[in-house]
């Protein structure tokens, strides 16, 4: 068949957010590899800098532009498109999609939208047209009504009677959305969801239903097939987003399994869907009558973070199909790419079990509620799969935490603290769950509390009893050592329970020839040979589906589950590392266990093994492989920690010695290693008591920076200003890392800080470079705002950089990525940190650059690198970071050394001005015809530094509202301001300004002590609960004084239509 | 799933596996065969089609809902021989759930293994065909004995004529070893139902009907002489027909067809049937052995299957005479194919009333644009 489309634009998500993750890198890359297959020319919007589908080397066209209506009606009229894709890019691309349409854009420019057809989305978006229609085509609904206003909204809730449920409509990840069972409730939930929405739905809560999945595809010739079905662990009322998930569905018997799906596919015929879409249902676990007593949840008429992980929990290329399906193509008629023999009109059978498992990072947030329920709060997750449950789920707690053994390792302070974390739902409840079953509690009474279905408690009771049993006797014969792997135990768990390191268990392990099988995914059971190179690991088998690859293989090493700190940069490295291992000749195998990622595709690795990022199953997967090395140096700071023990273990770690790494990651080594050099650091001191702790700030005085060391993203850092505050937390850190000390280090305020990243072979460096933070030191990296090159520093500072940078590769005897941070304070470099590894810039500065490190790294690796001549960019490229703040309820959105962004994006520029306008018009939704803010500047110093901004603000034709002693400052300074009383005051106050959304942005600069101090009482302060109104109305929020004035100074230079309209290739050729 | 006796399943080629007894202590002969379906594990074994089998299960976990009342089955007893598993769920949660399948399969004296690497034994029958194994429970040497060389339709079949359902029109089964379903399925249409044994001469029945269902059943079409002689008498008489299963393969021997044993049978709820000449594809269940070769004259190919390109169906050129390969009436397994019963039924001039939870079924309408079907996949399923 061949199509009329020459060209097809196609919407990504943007920046990874809460609800909005990783998964659409993975859609958005097979869309335009299906999309190229045909030969049509793609061009890809997407601001997302550290995603593969932005690469050079997909798409024929990649915008670094915001995804909304305006850019993009810009770009259609440049490029002249004659299709588009809105189904790839999540609810971002969704929205943008209907915009555009609705605005009339797409039929001027005559651009047909491919796929679902407008119409049946939007149908699925209204909640109350989508009730209508499923009642007329007799599917049914949970009673429901839908609400524009709050008096609306009460009539409803009397007629359906408490307790509800409160959805925003058109939003992400269950945003604003919670269950009330009072007027009070119904009040407080309403309101904050028509702060984001006009509509909210109302629906009968539905306590303890079942809650399940089927992710539907459909042709245009009406062909229907439900590719996988899943059920949820956590029952209805918790976010599939947040549920631990498990595929195919294990409760549901014949009737039920089949019963809904064939109103999923009735549903999907009846929207005249053409591509992917998912169903969600809540079904009765005790229904009156036999026959399935169900109601439809919610339909996504796009790919979803579901269909991601049906696809790779299948192996059924769903994202690829749904762009072939999008160009008209028959599911006849596209082979199904795992088996080559059978085609894509087919439902996969699966001989495995997988389970889906939510990561959250809540203790990053400061303030943030621990409870989850029907808004998603997970920033990541992970799959396991297994031939037992109980084998997949005790995989998928190993990798989801990356520090937890097992369900039944809990730390919980006492029986009281257990009961509570049963009673209400939270990241902690399975481990609660697996406490109470510990002693003794019946699966019934914990299935009246929790309503998780028998089966599954059964199960972790079966994990439980095992563990009990084995502890009794030590017992470790055969049989046992079976049994327990069955179950899912670790080498290191089983150590644990009988006292002995995971070393030596591995060794007896071996001994008793306990190994792991390798099993294909082949989509059919094994019903028909099918050539698939997408692996797992079981102890519930007899034999291996391949042979050992042998010595030409290297096993590249993943990110593991995205989490703040550890996105999808890592992957980005992780599979051009791979890609590069090609090119030498090389076989590579990936292993990873984060179905978000494009790097556990099917077609990107000669093998993927599906599997957990820990010593014992990399040790495994290398010895089965009999492979020739392990890159551990590309996937962030998970796979860089198994360096130490990998190379014990004798295996050939590319790159940087094992030694050498450690003597970079061990601060004393390290800081004695600078000092060897005499390279400048912060004065710091590592102490394990408190004494010698305020010994150090007796000397150094404060503010001081106190962490423990080797954790990535800043995670239980702190700076502290006084001794309460060094006590207070000192405390709480060692708690949360008690292996290794606490470090002191003097906080330098008012330094710059830079980065600069390179590839090195035998400790010199073939490439190199330097990135700017926007803020000054204090903003984590990962937070910070990012330019390259350059723009405020001295050419003596970059020299500096790189000799300092030259003396410690060559140290390290560094061979591959590594990146280093500097501060700088009056022009001397002062390094706090070297990571000998891949770093979060490297995306970045690649694509700004125009090269690739990671490439780059393996020639390295190989000892083939080449030097790169340095050559001065022709255009300016800034990051911003993405914050996900709004979702999470009571989290103080504020900048500080932990790291708290999702995501992020970057956009190129003439200049900095232009840059750095891009960048954050696209993380943040910014009206340029709102001519108003808001000012709220703490301290004196906060208010002379700003001066000048807030005079060109006003100057530029803005009113600005600022805070009493804030106006006072202006008015004195003769800067036209109107004062508005604080948040805590009577109306109208500050929170009357930003509810009222009168703002285009808000500046609300706190005084660091006041912030950091007021930690535990912060939910009181003013700064707070106008930082908080603000992300919660989204309004874009700077609480940094540089990046505000940053932001002031390139709004006087652009407006928006001066904004120019280019694509990645014309930046950079 | 503790006091578990080390037993053995093993195959005609010689290889063994060790596996946890968990259902009847016998020891038993059969032919082994795998099935690939996730649920529906009790309408499976109950379906006669799988008279004499070992069945392997390839979903890894089977018990999870137990064991519903009778009136769910598919016959009234366990069809299978024997039963293997990867991992046996002692610990059903399920409201329809009367019993554990562990106690099921004692009651019916069906013995049961838990045998880790069933995807194992499934690559082996996949690569070299089903083949004969048994299941030695304890020292105890039984003979290989193929089922094949029975009359397992005598076997399963009704032994005397019985009656289901009121309405006006009755619609006859040949029971040829059905599935329950059959029936319920007609009967939600208003019909009334007569099943008759498989070597009955419906041309001799004394009460009046409008059309004649030849059920599914086990084993080898040619071993059904007498019902393949009478079906020839209702064909002489252009009585409506529907054949399903090895309905399918006695119409089409009946009329003059050929028909096969397959490399490997098909045992799946996801087989995908196109209707031939259109782009119109159904998922369907399936379980059987052997299939049609030769398109007997005056019929022609009603479906094939997209993955092997075997027949599924004939249906004749002019009068309402049509079969079906897979099992239009599911259960277990994908319902897209309900709607070939009112297909049969409309074609037979018996315009029926379909009541239940789910009405109206997505037919053969001819939606979209349509194309030349797209090749067809390499993969073949002829024996070697
Ligand atoms: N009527 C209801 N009763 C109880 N829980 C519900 C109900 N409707 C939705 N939920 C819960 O809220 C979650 C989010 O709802 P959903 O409509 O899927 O929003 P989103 O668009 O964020 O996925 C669901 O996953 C489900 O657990
Ligand atoms: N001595 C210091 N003075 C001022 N700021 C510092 C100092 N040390 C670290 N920081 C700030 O804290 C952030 C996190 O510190 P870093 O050592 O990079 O932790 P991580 O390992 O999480 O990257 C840095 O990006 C920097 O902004
Ligand atoms: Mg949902
Ligand atoms: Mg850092």
């Amino acid at each position: 068949m061949k199509n009329k489309f020459k060209k097809i634009i196609v919407l990504g998500s943007g920046a990874l957010k809460i609800g909005e993750a990783g998964e659409f890198d993975y859609s958005g890359s097979q869309a335009i590899k299906a999309l190229k297959e045909e030969k049509i020319k793609v061009i890809l919007v997407n601001p997302n800098i550290a995603t593969y589908q932005t690469s050079k080397t997909l798409a024929d066209e990649v915008y670094f532009l915001p995804v909304n209506a305006y850019f993009v009606e810009k770009i259609i009229k440049k490029e002249k498109p004659d299709g588009i894709m809105l189904s790839f890019g999540g609810q971002t691309a969704l929205n943008c999609g209907l915009d555009l349409d609705k605005k009339g854009i797409l039929k001027k420019y005559n651009v047909q939208v491919l796929g679902s057809p407008v119409a049946s989305i939007e149908l699925t978006e209204d909640r109350q047209m989508f009730a209508e229609h499923l009642k007329k085509i007799g599917i049914p609904i949970p009673p429901s009504g839908a609400a524009v206003n709050l008096e609306e909204a009460k009539v409803i809730a009397k007629k359906i009677g408490y307790p509800l449920m409160v959805r925003a409509a058109f939003a992400l990840g269950g945003q604003k959305s919670g269950v009330v069972y009072n007027d009070i409730e119904l009040k407080e939930i309403v309101e904050g969801a028509l702060a984001i929405s006009n509509q909210v739905l109302i629906e009968k809560y539905l306590h303890h239903f079942k809650e399940v999945e089927y992710e539907v595809v459909r042709d245009k010739f009406d062909n229907t097939v439900t590719v996988c079905n899943m059920e949820n662990l956590d029952p209805l009322g918790i976010h599939t987003g947040d549920s631990i998930v498990v595929a195919p569905s294990q409760t549901l018997n014949n009737n039920e399994y089949h019963g809904l799906r064939e109103a999923s596919i009735k549903i999907v015929k009846s929207l005249g869907i053409v591509g992917e879409c998912n169903v969600q249902y809540a079904l009765n676990p005790k229904p009156k009558n036999g026959e399935p007593d169900y109601f439809v949840i919610e339909v996504n008429a796009r790919l979803s973070r579901s269909s991601a992980l049906a696809s790779k929990a299948t192996g059924y290329p769903l994202a690829y199909v749904a762009a072939k399906l999008a160009l008209g193509k028959s599911l006849l008629e596209i082979q199904n790419k795992i088996t080559k023999v059978t085609q894509s009109f087919f439902e996969p059978a699966l001989d495995y079990v997988v389970v889906k498992m939510p990561r959250w990072d809540l203790i990053k947030f400061k303030g943030a509620e621990e409870k989850i329920g029907s808004a998603m709060k997970s920033v990541g997750e992970v799959m396991a799969i297994g031939r037992s449950f109980e084998e997949a789920l005790q995989k998928a707690v190993r990798m989801q935490s990356g520090i937890l053994e097992s369900v039944t390792d809990s730390d919980f302070i006492d029986k009281a603290e257990q009961k509570k974390y049963v009673d209400t739902p939270t990241p902690r409840r399975l481990f609660a769950v697996a406490g109470a079953l510990l002693d003794g509690q019946s699966v019934e009474s914990l299935h009246d509390t929790t309503g998780i279905d028998n089966w599954f408690l059964s199960r972790i009771e079966s994990i439980v009893k095992a563990e009990k049993e084995f502890i009794k006797n030590k017992k470790l014969d055969k049989e046992i050592f079976t049994e327990l792997k069955q179950l899912g135990f670790s080498d290191k768990k089983i150590g644990q329970l009988c006292g002995k390191t995971e070393f030596e268990i591995r060794k007896i392990r071996k001994n008793f020839k306990v190994l792991p099988s390798v099993f294909a995914i082949d989509t059919l059971a094994g019903e028909v040979p099918a050539k698939t190179n997408y692996l797992y690991m079981t102890y519930h088998g007899g034999h291996h589906d391949v042979a050992p690859l042998g010595q030409n293989a290297i096993a590249v090493l993943g990110s593991g589950p995205y989490h703040i700190g550890s996105s999808v940069e890592f992957d980005w490295s992780s599979v051009y590392a791979n890609l590069a291992l090609k090119k030498h000749g090389k076989k590579s195998i990936i292993v990873n266990c984060n179905p978000e990622t494009v790097s556990t595709d099917y077609d990107m690795s000669d093998r993927l093994y599906f599997e957990n990022i820990s010593f014992e199953t990399v040790s495994d997967i290398y010895e089965f492989e009999k492979a020739g090395g392990l890159i551990i140096s590309v996937g962030g700071q998970r796979p860089n920690n198994l360096a130490k023990k990998l190379s014990k273990e004798g295996f050939k770690i590319l790159g940087t010695k094992a030694e050498d790494i450690d003597r970079a990651e061990d601060r004393n080594k390290f800081s004695a290693l600078l000092d060897k050099l005499n390279i400048l650091q912060p004065k710091w001191q590592s102490f394990v008591n408190i004494k010698d702790a305020e010994k150090f700030v007796d000397e150094e005085g404060f503010p001081v920076l106190v962490r423990p060391s080797y954790v990535l993203s800043g995670s239980a850092m702190r700076i502290c200003y006084n001794k309460n505050e060094l006590y207070d937390f000192v405390t709480k850190a060692s708690i949360l890392s008690p292996e290794y000390p606490v470090t002191i280090s003097k906080f330098m305020e008012n330094a710059k800080e830079l980065e600069f990243d390179a590839v090195a072979q035998k400790g010199e460096v073939m490439i190199y470079g330097i990135s700017e933070h926007v803020e000054n030191a204090g903003v984590h990296s990962g937070d910070a705002t990012i330019v390259y090159p350059t723009q405020r520093v001295y050419a003596s500072t970059e020299f500096q950089l790189r000799e300092i940078s030259k003396k410690i590769s060559h140290e390290l005897k560094i061979t591959g990525p590594f990146n280093i941070q500097f501060l700088v304070k009056d022009n001397r470099p002062f390094v706090i940190e070297v990571n000998v590894r891949a770093s979060r810039t490297l995306p970045f500065l690649s694509k700004a650059m125009d090269t690739n490190f990671p490439e780059i790294a393996v020639d390295a690796f190989l000892g083939k690198a080449k030097k790169h001549e340095y050559v001065y960019p022709k255009s300016v490229l800034v990051k911003s970071s993405q914050f996900s703040f709004s979702r999470l309820l009571g989290a103080d959105p504020v900048l500080r050394v932990e790291m708290s962004s999702t995501g992020e994006v970057a956009c190129f520029g003439k200049d900095y001005d232009e840059a750095l306008l891009k960048s954050i018009l696209s993380a943040n939704k910014f009206d340029f015809n709102k001519k108003a803010v808001l000012f709220s500047l703490g301290g004196t110093v906060n208010k002379a530094k700003f001066l000048e901004a807030a005079q060109t603000i006003s100057s530029l034709g803005y009113k600005i509202y600022a805070t009493d002693s804030t106006a006072e400052f202006f008015k004195n300074n003769g800067v036209e301001a109107q004062t508005v009383s604080k948040a805590s005051e009577q109306s109208p106050n500050t929170l009357d300004v930003i509810d009222g959304k009168k703002v285009a942005f808000v500046v609300n600069l706190s005084e660091t002590k006041n912030s950091e101090s007021k930690k535990a009482d912060n939910i009181n302060t003013d700064g707070f609960r106008i930082r908080r109104a603000t992300v919660d109305n989204q309004i874009p929020l700077f609480t940094d004084l540089h990046l505000a004035r940053a932001f002031v100074k390139a709004l006087a230079h652009y407006n928006i239509e001066d904004l120019e309209i280019k694509s990645y290739r014309e930046y950079i050729d | 799933m503790q006091n578990k006796t080390i037993t053995k399943l093993v195959l005609k080629d010689g290889s063994v596996y060790e596996g946890k007894s968990f259902g009847a202590e016998v020891s038993i002969s059969g032919e082994v065969v795998f099935a690939t379906g996730m649920t529906g594990y009790p309408e499976a074994f109950t379906d006669p089609s799988f008279r004499g089998q070992i069945l392997v299960l390839t979903f890894p976990l089977i018990g999870n809902y137990g064991v519903p009342k009778k009136e769910n089955w598919e016959s009234k007893q366990i069809q299978i021989a024997g039963l293997v598993v990867c991992n046996y769920i002692d610990t059903p949660s399920h409201h329809e759930s009367m019993q554990t399948l562990s106690e099921w399969l004692k009651e019916q004296n069906v013995p049961a293994l838990e045998i880790k690497d069933t995807r194992g034994i499934t690559e082996k029958l996949r690569d070299k065909g089903s083949m004969l194994g048994k299941i030695l429970i304890d020292k105890k040497l039984i003979p290989f004995i193929d089922p094949n060389t029975r009359n397992l339709v005598a076997e399963v079949s009704t032994k005397e004529i019985y009656e289901e359902g009121k309405g006006k029109h009755a619609v006859i089964v040949i029971d040829c070893g059905t599935k329950y379903n059959v029936a319920r399925r007609l009967m939600a249409r208003g019909l009334k139902v007569v099943t008759v044994p498989w070597d009955t001469d419906v041309t001799k029945l004394t009460f009046p009907f409008s059309g004649v269902v030849i059920s599914n059943g086990p084993g080898d079409p040619k071993k059904v002489q007498a019902t393949i002689q009478n079906v020839k008498k209702i064909l002489a008489k252009k009585i409506p027909v529907l054949g399903i299963c090895l309905g399918n393969q006695i119409l089409a021997l009946a009329s003059g067809g050929t028909t096969y044993k397959l490399k490997f049978g098909h045992r799946s709820q996801n087989q995908p049937c196109v209707v031939s000449g259109t782009n119109q594809c159904y998922l369907t269940t399936q379980n059987h052995g052997f299939a049609v070769k030769k398109i007997p004259a005056g019929f022609k190919e009603w479906f094939y299957n997209a993955n092997d390109n075997t027949n599924e169906g004939i249906i004749h050129k002019t009068l309402p005479i049509m079969s079906v390969q897979f099992h239009p009436e599911s259960s277990p397994g994908p319902l897209d194919t309900d709607w070939i019963f009112d297909y049969f039924l409309e074609k037979a001039g018996i315009s029926p009333k379909l009541k239940n939870f789910l009405a109206d079924k997505t037919g053969p309408v001819p939606a979209g644009e349509n194309f030349q079907s797209s090749a067809k996949s390499k993969y073949n399923n002829y024996e070697k």
